[in-house]
């Protein structure tokens, strides 16, 4: 604990108790380093962009948060990343109960080769997070109404999820992780792979998912950060270089490069 | 600062060097339309290569079918004779008991004989009445004795019975023996043809389908011999085979792709996976002759031993093909098993295998298909024998279908060479209802993106 409260200081000052804290992060692949010193704060029930050119490392560091890393080989990591207060790296954390608590959107929509239904149930039905069958078709009808798609897909829910479109089947997959009702939601550029209408939909979905999760998005889209973040933070080279409120960042960026970034100057 | 400048720099360069290829090209100069033409030829080229590549390949398979096909099918019909036998009760029940142990054991064949005695009263040298008796099969007195045991009322009567036939009679019938070739050079002689016309003259020859070629088992006789033995054989063998080699096979698969750390240690255990499956079959026969039989004392020319053996084979081909279909998985899935906090073996078990087990069930059917093929190291374990009945378990004596192809093959009898090609064929058909199976399989478990 002493840590990070220590270290919490050279961190930005403004935030207090935050959901999910990075301290002293630093990243490995083999011999590469890949993140150099992050500290970084998420604020429970807010959006947080991360943004920065492409190599930077803010994907990594989004990896990092719910251990998804673990599954790389040659990948060595050091420093704290804490969830409400406790090592996500302690090794009496269970890593299959954390990623139930820290769902996670992918870049390119992977549902399962399978139904809509069986998509969105998985989460649950593995976790034992429900008794009964209609637990469980209300968990799917509600995580599918939180995810926008319910409308859509109601009267096909038997039908499979490959069949949908690229947006719709962004949105179911953000239906599944909310399924497991997790506490924080990492996006990894949710919407790089839609067309605006469909980046649209999911931006606006961000926007109302953002009073039950904490949501942390990787995003290419400097616009995008602007709409759905209340933070930000720039990343350069595998570092950190400033984090703030989203209107401070864009309209008042303290550092060089990050003025540079977001004026589009390089990147 | 210099960085800027030598930028502008590069890129004054770049427009020079762009100006210089921005030379106006003629598209319909000779030499263009020359290259056009030369592009058009080689690709009909190509196509023609493609096109005789496939001809030829559908020739050979043709010829193949042709040849095992017009030696083979006449295998599936049997000559059959008729010949008027007296149920002499003298021989069968001489005390008129009709107790079916006295007619079981009463001297059928003598019967037989009698009847071609009373059929061509002319015969009577010793030499000759032989060569008569040989008309009819060895194996016809048994088909008499359970005529009899099943309505025992037939003795003391006289019926008109069709007798299977011997199998140099049956050659002649199909046409396999020419009576034009010098007499010492044919199986049989002018006294013998002179039967055969006799009994046809009279109607007392017939091709019947040859129902013991699908029920029997080997046999010295080939009017006799049949394939049945050696498939029951072949079924018990792959049964131990898939039984091993699939699991295993998975299993290997799995944990190599999926949970396996990368480090030296698995590198070579992946090497000589591959190295396995180019091992020649034979040395996979002389390690189960050594650890099976020598080793283990498990019993000889037994299914189980050729299926451990088998099994020793197929399995790098199955844990390659299991690999190749795992790997085939996009990480996506896997990705997204992981995110929602699916541990690794769920991820395996829910997402990746059901998505792999087309290619995996594809692969295992080639093994197994591989294995029903494989004679050599069934050679080693003592599957060649001669075994006439028909294995009740994998620990009795068999022999495989292949096996049972050399076997014949190497027999010296006429009649053994349509056996040989009628038993080919039912080896194929059973390979192309397990590759009819794989597809149907693929088709089934199939899922589209």
């Amino acid at each position: 604990m002493a840590v990070v409260t220590q270290s919490a200081m050279t961190a930005e000052p403004s935030v207090t108790s935050p959901k999910m804290t990075a301290r002293d992060l630093n990243l490995f692949y083999g011999e590469n380093q890949a993140l150099f010193d992050v500290n970084l704060d998420i604020v429970e029930r807010q959006v947080t962009a991360l943004i920065g050119p492409s190599g930077c490392g803010k994907s990594t560091f989004l990896r990092c948060m719910n251990r998804m890393n673990d599954t790389i080989d040659g990948v060595t990591i050091n420093g704290q990343v804490t969830l409400d207060n406790r090592d996500i790296y302690d090794k009496a954390i269970d890593v299959v109960q954390l990623r139930a608590r820290i769902g996670m959107v992918f870049q390119k929509p992977n549902p399962f080769p399978k139904s809509i239904y069986d998509n969105v149930s998985y989460g649950p039905r593995i976790h034992g997070l429900v008794n009964s069958r209609d637990e469980l078709d209300e968990i799917v009808m509600t995580s599918l109404e939180r995810a926008g798609l319910l409308k859509e897909v109601k009267d096909r829910l038997q039908e499979p999820a490959t069949g949908l479109s690229g947006g719709q089947q962004q949105r179911l997959c953000i239906a599944r992780a909310v399924a497991v009702s997790p506490e924080v939601i990492l996006m990894d550029e949710p919407c790089s792979a839609l067309d605006p209408i469909a980046t649209a939909k999911v931006e606006e979905l961000i926007d109302e998912l953002r009073s039950n999760y904490t949501i942390v998005i990787v995003t290419h889209s400097m616009q995008q950060a602007a709409r759905v973040s209340q933070r930000t933070a720039f990343f350069h080279l595998g570092k950190v270089v400033e984090v703030g409120e989203t209107d401070q960042i864009f309209t008042n960026p303290k550092d060089e490069r990050t003025k540079g970034y977001i004026t589009g100057r390089f990147g | 600062m210099t960085d800027m400048a030598s930028l502008m720099e590069d890129r004054a360069a770049a427009k020079v060097i762009s100006g210089n290829l921005r030379k106006p090209v003629d598209w319909d100069s000779p030499k263009i339309s020359r290259q056009i033409k030369k592009r058009y030829a080689a690709e009909r080229r190509f196509k023609m290569y493609g096109l005789s590549a496939i001809a030829i390949a559908l020739l050979a398979l043709a010829v193949l079918t042709y040849s095992i096909g017009s030696k083979g099918y006449t295998a599936f019909f049997q000559t059959y004779v008729q010949v008027e036998v007296f149920f002499d009760p003298a021989q069968i029940d001489p005390d008129g008991t009709g107790d079916p142990a006295v007619i079981g054991k009463a001297n059928f064949d003598g019967l037989i004989k009698e009847s071609l005695r009373k059929r061509f009263p002319e015969v009577t040298d010793r030499r000759s009445k032989r060569d008569m008796y040989d008309i009819i099969s060895g194996g016809a007195s048994y088909d008499l004795r359970e005529r009899v045991m099943e309505n025992p009322s037939l003795i003391g009567q006289t019926r008109k019975v069709w007798m299977i036939s011997g199998d140099d009679f049956d050659m002649l019938n199909k046409g396999y023996i020419s009576a034009d070739v010098d007499e010492g050079d044919r199986r049989l002689n002018d006294e013998e043809i002179s039967w055969y016309h006799a009994l046809q003259a009279d109607g007392a020859v017939e091709k019947q389908f040859h129902t013991r070629f699908f029920t029997n088992g080997d046999s010295r006789e080939p009017e006799l011999a049949g394939i049945w033995g050696a498939a029951v054989g072949s079924l018990y063998t792959l049964a131990v085979t898939l039984a091993l080699s699939f699991p295993i096979g998975v299993l290997a698969a799995v944990y190599l792709e999926e949970f396996a750390p990368r480090n030296r240690f698995t590198t070579i255990v992946e090497v000589n996976i591959n190295n396995l499956a180019a091992v020649p079959s034979i040395v996979f026969g002389l390690l189960g002759l050594e650890v099976y039989l020598n080793v283990m004392h498990l019993p000889r020319s037994a299914p189980v031993v050729g299926g451990l053996t088998l099994a020793l084979m197929t399995l790098p081909t199955i844990i390659i093909a299991a690999r190749a279909a795992i790997k085939a998985v996009p990480p996506s899935i896997r990705q997204a098993a992981l995110g929602l906090g699916a541990s690794p073996v769920q991820t395996v078990t829910h997402h990746v295998l059901p998505l792999a087990m087309p290619g995996i069930l594809t692969g295992t059917i080639i093994g197994m298909a591989q294995a029903l093929g494989e004679t050599a190291p069934l050679l080693m374990i003592g599957m060649v024998a001669f075994i006439v009945d028909i294995p009740g378990s994998a620990l009795d004596p068999a022999t495989v279908l292949p096996v049972q192809i050399y076997l014949w093959a190497d027999s010296p009898e006429r009649a053994f060479v349509e056996k040989t090609s009628a038993a080919i064929m039912v080896l194929l058909g059973f390979l192309v209802l397990m590759n009819g199976f794989a597809v149907y399989l693929r088709k089934k478990f199939e899922r589209k993106w």
